[in-house]
């Protein structure tokens, strides 16, 4: 029989509730991480232009770093995730399964 | 600047002839293997990790990225930049949202996921309308392009281009099936990547591998202003619209999505689109160097004196540091990166044909194992014919905006109802309709309505201001949805809503 044509009792559901909400948690904060740091970059282009075109240093201007930024950042949070789900996330899924 | 662009280029038509026979020859292989609906539309789950992630990004990166934003950053410098940027940051919503529960949920197609609870038959029906639009106006781009690029990179006819990439990506997908249009996809994934970072390199060397050079160079020559946003965000609310559609529409390209079935479980879907978010960025981050490098080693005029829109930076940029033959490769790699990313979508537009309505509409889910293939196969032939014939019927139409169109119907048809469906009990089948239906429509009226199709094609004042319709359309799908699922709930959907939150985490078969 395969598991999930049976009833689940309250403890498997109370399990797989909290597994849920963790995994969410995880992936909304970051989503909304994600949204700040891109929409603040967009802002920043829309409104303040003049900032942006700032050279820090000959070459480089603030928005050119902000923008190189926004990319480094959506490495560093996909990383952020892959690893807490491959350790995390994962170790309670096999604990559910069984 | 003499440039041996548009002349019959050797080594382009080797390179081009070469990428041809080896793609065909994987697609005589991969034919073997297909033998059945599931080996058709998901090369039997055995795609790795590495390999998905590079064939997602082999989807994702098509010419209208590498010539385009290289064309784009060469003429008006940080404002190009905008793009690389954005069609990036759609990658991680992708990877935290929508990769695992989309792969655990569904089997074939997005809308799977949303029919799953829902009453399958009407959301199969509107979701097909947003799912065929998105791969509609992007094919007609590729298309366009296609014609366009190989007319003016080997001189052949506009219309003799677009019959031979309908009719290669035909083979690749009629006979080949996913295992075919993945493996083309890795090849032109490495392929690109590898180009355009020599490319890069070859850039870098004549600025002592400092990028901060070559910007200061191009600061020095055309202005300041090119490190700086400029013309083209005149309008703040358009530019925060258009960075909504791109965000969002990554995460509801047809395309895209399915490329999640084709791995074995979650796990490997989850690290495929780790994969896929490095290699872009990194490919977006060399648009900088290539934009940069045209603009100051080949120059705007001559950039603008073969093609006005500067589709021609990245291969003048390599016939200038590389000379004719590596003219020749840059340009063999752009005509196989166009049929790669057709043959990519006319898989997307069979399987949303066959599989959501054919199969599980007319048939209502019970077709057989040879039907289902004989379908998706006949769906195929009449999409690379509407894909020809569309390609002919745009011939010298301003088609730039339709990759943009493209991707606010993504964003506002289908990622408000597949985000819905994953996470939000109330959502009802009405509600999801709705959603999906307004998403399209509106979208449709605000793009005909807006100084894109009024101003710049009819002439006159337009009715609505922005040119992205993204911060108009997404949030009114959204709320739509919700609207009419609070209005009108079903307790039968919730109850299921319960009995697959098992499934989005655990998949169908624990």
């Amino acid at each position: 029989m395969r598991l999930d044509q049976r009833t689940p009792d309250a403890t498997d559901l109370a399990a797989l509730r909290a597994v849920s909400a963790a995994r969410w948690r995880v992936a909304i904060s970051l989503t909304i991480g994600m949204m700040v740091v891109y929409f603040g970059f967009i802002l920043l282009v829309a409104f303040r232009k003049a900032l942006l075109g700032t050279q820090i240093i000959d070459g480089l201007s603030l928005g050119m770093l902000l923008g190189a930024l926004v990319i480094v950042v959506a490495w560093v949070l996909t990383w952020v995730y892959v690893r807490w789900a491959n350790r995390h996330y994962d170790a309670s899924l096999r604990s559910l399964r069984q | 600047m003499t440039t041996a662009l548009g002349e019959p280029n050797l080594v382009a038509i080797a390179f081009f002839v070469l990428f041809i026979v080896m793609s065909l020859a994987i697609t005589v292989w991969a034919s073997r293997r297909t033998r059945t609906a599931d080996h058709f539309y998901t090369a039997g789950k055995s795609v790795t990790a590495w390999q998905n992630g590079l064939a997602l990004a082999g989807d994702y990166m098509s010419a209208a990225s590498f010539l385009g934003i290289a064309g784009l950053v060469a003429l008006s410098g940080f404002d190009g930049l905008i793009y690389s940027i954005g069609f990036l940051v759609g990658w991680p919503i992708v990877t935290f949202l929508i990769a695992e529960p989309l792969r655990n949920m569904g089997r074939y197609t997005f809308v799977d996921v949303v029919a799953a609870r829902l009453s399958p038959r009407p959301i199969r029906i509107a979701a097909s309308c947003g799912s065929l639009s998105v791969v509609a106006f992007y094919l007609i781009a590729q298309m366009v392009g296609a014609g366009n690029l190989v007319h003016l990179l080997f001189g052949m006819r506009y219309e003799m281009a677009v019959i031979i990439v309908g009719v290669v990506m035909l083979a690749y997908v009629l006979f080949g099936g996913m295992m075919a249009t993945t493996w083309v996809q890795i090849i032109k994934a490495v392929l690109l990547l590898g180009g355009a970072t020599v490319l890069a390199l070859l850039v870098l060397a004549r600025f002592h591998f400092n990028p901060l050079v070559l910007f200061s160079e191009a600061a020095g020559r055309y202005g300041a202003n090119v490190l700086a946003p400029g013309r083209q965000v005149t309008d703040p609310i358009d530019a925060v619209s258009l960075g909504l559609a791109l965000m969002l529409g990554t995460a509801g390209l047809p395309h895209i999505l399915m490329r999640f079935y084709t791995v074995k479980d979650a796990q490997t879907a989850r690290t495929s689109v780790g994969y896929a978010t490095a290699i872009i960025g990194f490919f977006y981050l060399l648009t900088f160097i290539l934009g940069f490098g045209a603009m100051v080693i080949v120059g705007r005029d001559a950039i603008t004196q073969v093609d006005a829109g500067g589709n021609m930076a990245a291969p003048l940029l390599a016939e200038a540091v590389g000379g004719t033959p590596f003219l020749g490769f840059i340009s063999a790699v752009a005509f196989a990166t166009i049929l790669a990313v057709v043959a990519g979508l006319a898989l997307s537009g069979a399987a949303t044909l066959s599989h959501d309505l054919w199969v599980n509409v007319v048939r209502d889910g019970h077709a057989e194992e040879r039907e289902q293939l004989r379908v998706a196969r006949t769906a195929t032939i009449a999409l690379a014919i509407v894909a020809i014939t569309l390609g002919i019927a745009f011939k010298g139409q301003n088609v730039a905006y339709m990759v943009g169109l493209a991707f606010a119907i993504a964003a506002s048809a289908n990622f408000p109802a597949l985000v819905l469906s994953i996470f939000w009990k109330r959502l009802t089948t009405a509600g999801a309709q709705a959603s999906m239906i307004v998403g399209t429509v509106s979208t449709l009226a605000l793009i005909y309505l807006s100084p894109t199709i009024q101003t710049d094609m009819l002439k006159h004042a337009a009715v609505f201001p922005l040119r992205n319709p993204g911060i108009v359309s997404i949030p009114l799908s959204f709320l739509v949805a919700i609207v009419i699922s609070l209005a009108f709930p079903v307790a039968d959907e919730q109850r299921r809503f319960a009995e697959l939150e098992r499934r989005v985490h655990l998949g169908a078969d624990t």
